[in-house]
């Protein structure tokens, strides 16, 4: 039963190759098989976001998909998501906006405030608020990172 | 949106502190860099897992852990047999005291088993999957005892007993009989009973909450690396990591300088993380797996089960007012639920809940009460919710009864600069009145609330805020840097917030400043980050060494200018001497021309810290179908001293109103009858989402500390005080109904409204 699948994905553009067991989770060998750790436990069941990556496009829970079901995939993780040129829009607005007090959410509030981005370039406070209901943060009331979410929507319209 | 309202005659002569720098490690934390305490990966690590009882309450007959040792991949089993005997002796614990007695019986159980999920043996394996496997294969022998799970009924003389022998330490002296109420406390002053003869209006009410969890997103967690030479390595998620040091060495009996502790980055503590849970654990099983790292991290369901929660509560409330509105006499009991083992913060409960108002008469007794449920620990202003919840909702019937503006019922009774505590100390300058006159003239309590269904509540707030043990060491790089070693751990951005001290002191941007989060063996003792404390006293540490590394400073440049130290000033970062003058980076790049390294450390421990003051108001909308109150406004008001970095004060502000808001409206531990856990994940124990809250608005208050340099008050604890009372007088002046029990949850509130309805 514990035999080891091989699996072949492409993580935040690098092709990567490697082996896990049926049981684990995406969000299990992101951390301790490719030592990705900014993806985060922290409730290991889908309810708390911390772990979010985009999964060929889709927002997803990575404690909640299988290792061997990212086969042939493309995956974006925290690590992904800023750009050799620098931090991406949000990340610099989440910093300029004090959008985290201990951190440890935030990389879920940013991929997944990339992934809602993505679909919807200049979301209504109501649309980040309603997007972003999966992810948990216990530190600043959220109010903070919704302002950020709204102004790198902007910042980025202007860009584009 | 923020507003600061300032009364510091020296708000406009800072040039660092006041401001919002950029926080020092914000690109660590939005890229997944930051190491947290999980992240960790050492050669040869081994995974850890705990088994942990299914029973609230039980004898342990025997412990068999032969199957468990022989699985495959396994590379050590401990249990209670492999700590040592520690005596019954109390040690500080940051907010609260622990029997270590207690604490090692917390982290496996010995003979009894106290609350469902209570740990009982470890596992360390070659990977969490075995280990957990593993951990399943030990066989406990139970005889099952009837739990005790609520608070009052635990009170009883006929209750099943938790702690065979313990007796009530009844206001200093020891009962005669076995008892599961630890300690009954008592305060007073004036004469109560004159004081509610003398009353125009008297309103008394019964308070009930339930149990609450600090709720912070990163699991418990520990890696222990235990050397052949007896020196061990911790690395963990901890609030303070000196008090890691303490606790393992003397539950393990070791000596502190075997014990190097590393305090990972901390995903939220809010009280929780001061006290040990694994660490113990991981350092037996790294020792007995022939000297392997051991990592282990909690499930969140432990998480909910076995660490953390807060108490739930009994209060009864009655307070008196005349017929001008000034309160004649008050008079509190609060019995709450210690959990398994004595030290609920009933006394700071008894502090806190007639705390801000100028009371004669008061009497308040409170009682520490064990119930088969986790050992509680600290939740942010620990104890001060609970009691706040009640008597801020009597005042706020008291004030309709009078037919006065809640508002002006707490501006007539408020406390002020000379008045006594009920338990005692006299305040030094506060600011209540102050934020309750900013509450009362905000734009949201100016503003009129149109529409059926909706009300709006107030709600003010008092916590006494806490100094301690702080030490800090810095050096001067050549480029005009400073590095800055402190021994608190940053929760939320109090890496900034300390160094824009040290910036302000020596004139310098607080980009200058390169704070770093030491070890134990790296700084100075320092206590951890709890009681509001950080900002305020490492912040003074802070400020104790830039005096010290100014003067040595002043040295060099008078050697440099071949001149006497007295005839050289340092003003905004220039050093002056006649029409010279020289930066602070340029002298910083001569130190090796006038004597070589510039260094300096300082310890401080503050006997007085100030106390917090807030008043909150929101505004709600209840469903009268369904119950479910929406929260359509919300404005947190508070004197926060000095704001020394004020988007992280807004940001604690409003974080707690959010933890507060739960805590009103959903957030419950709910036990079945045999007292398992039944909402042991974040599913269940629902703690609010970005959906359910509004902006929450802020104004601070500026109403400068006297004790302490730049005016700092601690911010963080206070803001999670007023949101429970505040929701609930929300609703009654939405629906006429007044909500006794948290949460007021949807199916309560209905509840409420068909009785009403009759």
């Amino acid at each position: 039963m514990n035999k080891k699948i091989r699996v072949q994905a492409t993580i935040n553009g690098e092709e990567f190759e490697f082996l896990c067991e049926p049981r684990q989770s995406l969000l299990e060998v992101l951390r301790e098989t490719l030592g990705l750790t900014g993806a985060k436990e922290g409730c290991n069941n889908g309810n708390c976001g911390a772990c979010n990556v985009i999964l060929d496009g889709a927002l997803v829970n990575s404690c909640l998909v299988l290792a061997v079901e990212i086969d042939g995939c493309n995956v974006t993780t925290i690590e992904g998501i800023a750009t050799p040129q620098g931090l991406h829009p949000l990340q610099q607005k989440f910093i300029a906006h004090a959008a985290l007090q201990c951190g440890f959410c935030t990389p879920g509030f940013i991929v997944a405030s990339k992934a809602l981005l993505d679909q919807i370039p200049n979301p209504s406070e109501s649309e980040v608020r309603q997007w972003l209901a999966g992810n948990l943060c216990r530190c600043t009331g959220y109010d903070r990172i919704v302002r950020a979410v709204m102004d790198a929507a902007q910042s980025q319209e202007k860009t584009l | 949106m923020t507003t600061n309202l300032s009364v510091d005659e020296k708000k406009d002569v800072y040039g660092v502190i006041g401001k919002n720098p950029l926080r020092h490690d914000g690109t660590d934390k939005v890229t997944g860099r930051a190491q947290y305490g999980a992240d960790i990966r050492l050669p040869g690590m081994l995974y850890g897992a705990m088994l942990r009882s299914p029973h609230a309450h039980a004898r342990i007959l025997s412990i068999d852990t032969s199957k468990a040792e022989a699985y495959s991949g396994v590379r050590a089993v401990v249990t209670a047999k492999d700590l040592p005997d520690v005596e019954s002796k109390i040690a500080e614990l940051g907010e609260g005291t622990i029997n270590l007695l207690h604490q090692s019986n917390n982290v496996m159980a010995k003979d009894k088993v106290l609350y469902f999920g209570h740990a009982i043996a470890g596992v360390a394996a070659i990977n969490a999957h075995v280990a957990e496997e593993a951990a399943a294969l030990i066989k406990v022998e139970y005889e099952v005892l009837p739990p005790v799970l609520d608070v009052r009924k635990a009170m009883q003389h006929d209750s099943p007993i938790l702690l065979d022998g313990m007796r009530t330490d009844e206001l200093g002296k020891k009962g005669d009989y076995p008892s599961n109420i630890a300690a009954h406390y008592q305060a007073q002053v004036g004469d109560v009973e004159k004081g509610f003869q003398d009353a125009a209006v008297i309103v008394e009410r019964e308070f009930f909450t339930s149990m609450v969890h600090q709720g912070y997103i990163e699991p418990q967690n520990a890696t222990a690396q235990h050397n052949p030479d007896g020196q061990i390595t911790i690395w963990c998620s901890t609030q303070g990591a000196f008090g890691v040091r303490e606790q393992v060495a003397e539950i393990l009996q070791i000596p502190i300088s075997k014990i190097r502790v590393i305090p990972m980055e901390i995903g939220g503590g809010f009280g929780g993380k001061i006290g040990v849970y694994l660490e113990p654990v991981v350092v037996l099983l790294s020792r007995k797996s022939g000297h392997r790292p051991v990592k282990m991290t909690m499930s969140r369901s432990d998480v909910l089960a076995a660490t953390g929660p807060t108490s739930g509560s009994y209060v009864k409330v009655k307070m008196g007012a005349d017929a001008n509105g000034m309160i004649a006499a008050a008079q509190a009991m609060l019995a709450y639920e210690a959990g398994a083992y004595p030290g609920s913060p009933v006394g700071a409960g008894m502090g806190v809940i007639f705390a801000p108002y100028r009371i004669e008469n008061a009497l308040i007794d409170g009682y520490d009460v064990l119930v088969n449920k986790p050992r509680t620990a600290a939740y942010r202003a620990p104890g001060g919710t609970n009691a706040a919840f009640a008597c801020e909702s009597v005042i706020d019937e008291l004030s309709e009864k009078l037919g006065m503006d809640p508002f002006d019922f707490r501006l007539l009774n408020g406390a002020k600069e000379g008045d006594r505590r009920v338990d005692g100390p006299v305040y030094d300058r506060i600011g209540f009145l102050e934020t309750l006159e900013a509450a009362k003239n905000s734009p949201h309590y100016r503003a009129q609330l149109e529409g059926p269904n909706r009300g709006r509540g107030v709600a003010g707030g008092f916590w006494f805020n806490y100094g301690g043990k702080s030490s800090a060491s810095v050096s001067v790089n050549s480029d005009g840097t400073v590095s800055l070693l402190t021994g608190s751990v940053d929760i939320g951005g109090t890496r900034t917030s300390v160094a824009m001290q040290l910036a302000e002191g020596l004139g310098i941007p607080a980009e200058s400043i390169r704070p770093v989060v030491a070890d134990t063996d790296s700084v100075g003792y320092t206590e951890g980050t709890y009681g509001s404390r950080t900002t305020f006293a490492t912040g003074w540490a802070v400020y104790e060494v830039g005096k010290q590394l100014k003067e040595k400073l002043l040295e060099r440049a008078a050697t440099i200018w071949e001149t006497e130290l007295d005839q050289i000033r340092f003003e905004h970062g220039i050093f002056l001497f006649d029409d010279k003058q020289m930066t602070f980076a340029e002298l910083a790049s001569r130190l090796d021309e006038t004597g070589g390294p510039v260094v300096a450390s300082a310890a401080v421990r503050p006997e007085q810290s100030g106390p917090a003051f807030a008043a909150h108001i929101v505004d709600v909308e209840v469903d009268p179908e369904t119950g479910k109150v929406q929260i359509l406004r919300y404005t947190a008001v508070q004197d926060a001293g000095k704001a020394i970095y004020p988007d992280y004060v807004e940001s604690q502000m409003q974080g707690g109103v959010a933890q507060g808001v739960g805590w009103a409206l959903n957030e419950e531990y709910l036990y079945d009858d045999q007292g398992r856990l039944v909402n042991s994940s974040l599913l269940d124990y629902r703690m609010p989402v970005a959906l359910d809250l509004p902006m929450i608005d802020t104004i601070l208050v500026e109403v400068p500390n006297p004790g302490h340099p730049y005016g700092v008050r601690g911010v963080g604890e206070v803001p999670i005080i007023p949101p429970p009372a505040a929701l609930v007088n929300a609703i009654y002046r939405a629906m006429g109904v007044r909500m006794n029990i948290l949460p007021a949850t949807p199916a309560r509130v209905v509840a409420e409204l068909n009785k009403q309805k009759g």
